[in-house]
Parts: structure tokens; sequence; C-alpha cells
């Protein structure tokens, strides 16, 4: 069996929260043989008292699907024994949780790699788009996507 | 043909989806968003910079060469801003 074949790959789209330390334990719960589970999550900021709240609007359907080929070219590219991302969608105010990243691997490396790869990749081509919501109670501008993240997903 | 919008090509195009015949001679993607263009003027004002129009076909993203004959779903959206 190659390493691709025996990655364990889930993908979750929803408007509700999740538990970071559970989903870190069920990375670890994969067998014996994982040595390293590296995270990232993905925050909603205020920038600076200016945001009351983010919206996040996605295309059902195809979010999923484009995350699992994300996730699928980064388990065919390094030896992780699990990849596990879950993005939500719906209004989320600072301090919530917008998306987690967990990637399981015998030793560090190839986990930090994943999931940064899984990152850059999942920002320039997952179907989500972010509207603010403004603290003065008015609807802010759509988010505009950035040279740099397009630069960051290249270079892979 | 089903259509999906997102966003604010949504926003500015006033409806999310719509079913549409597409006439023969608009076959590729980008035949597809200078047809759209002139339907008026939400679409006009959505697509007035179409090189920044991202489309998918069948929730797969493609490049606006791409022929869209017999596509199930085409959805135009701006560039993506998960994460």
């Amino acid at each position: 069996m190659n390493v691709a074949d025996a990655c364990f790959i889930r993908v979750k789209v929803q408007s509700e929260p999740y538990d970071t330390a559970a989903e870190i334990e069920s990375a670890k719960a994969a067998g014996g043989h994982v040595g390293a589970v590296v995270t990232f999550s993905g925050v909603c900021r205020d920038e600076s008292g200016r945001l009351a709240a983010l919206e996040l609007e996605h295309y059902p359907g195809m979010a999923e699907a484009e995350i699992r080929r994300i996730a699928d070219e980064a388990a065919g590219r390094w030896p992780v024994s699990s990849l596990t991302v879950i993005h939500r969608y719906g209004r989320l105010t600072p301090g919530e949780d917008i998306v987690l990243v967990v990637a399981a691997s015998v030793h560090r490396q190839a986990a930090f790699d994943a999931a940064s790869f899984l990152m850059d990749y999942l920002k320039t081509s997952a179907p989500f788009w972010k509207k603010e919501h403004l603290a003065d109670g008015s609807s802010g501008a759509w988010v505009e996507a950035k040279d740099a993240d397009d630069d960051a997903a290249a270079r892979w | 043909m089903k259509l999906i919008y997102f966003a604010w090509v949504r926003e500015r195009i006033g409806v999310a989806e719509e079913d549409v015949d597409l006439p023969a001679e608009v076959k590729t993607a980008g035949d597809l968003l200078t047809w759209l263009h002139a339907r008026g003027d939400g679409y006009a004002e959505a697509l007035q910079d179409p090189k920044v129009i991202r489309v998918a076909v069948n929730q797969e993203h493609v490049d606006h060469r791409e022929a869209i004959t017999g596509a199930r779903e085409i959805a135009l959206f701006p560039p993506m801003t998960g994460g």
C-alpha cells in the first residue's frame, strides 16, 4: 500500500464550531506510528476594532470537493497518516475559529509541510468568500484576494 | 444550463442562480462571460473586468478558454478569500 492510500482524509464544511483538541486526539488515535501532529487554526480578527463580524459564503458541494482534491494532492506529496480540514461558513465574530488543518505523520517535517501546503492552496482555490460587517453596524466590503496568497501557493 | 453566482458577482447580478438557454456560438467559459455581459446593467457591472472572474464547470475550476458544451452547472465568482 502506498502512502497516499494509507492517508486518512477527513473534510468538513460546517457552520457550527468545532473542538480542536478532539480533532488532535482523533489524529493521534490513528495508530502508534503517529509521532507528530501539526495544527493550523485560522481565527476571525477584529482588525483593530473595525470589524463586528465576517460573513463567510461558500459554494456547497464544490467547497468540500475542492478541499478534498487539495488534501489528496498533499497526501500524495508527503508521508502523512491523516489530514483533517474543517472550514466554517456563516457569520463569525472576532475570536471565533474559521478553519482548522490537522496533519499527522511519523516525523514532524511532513506534517508541517502538508499543513502549510493545504492552507496555501485552500486560500486560493477553495470556494469561500469573506464579507466584512463593521463595528458601526454597517455592511462593509468583500475581502479582496491578496497577491501574497497566490505567491504562497505558487511556491509549492 | 444552470448558472450559479457567488459573493459580489451574485450581488451585482441580483440573483443567486438561474437557468439559461445558451446560443450555439457560446462555446467556452470566456464566451459565456461576454454573452452574459450584454444581458443588462447588473451583468455588465458584475463582469466589467472579466479576467478577475473565476469559472467552475460542474464544481471544478476551469480556464476561460475551456469548452462549456454539455456542462450541467457553471458557477461564476470572484477570487476566493477563504481560510
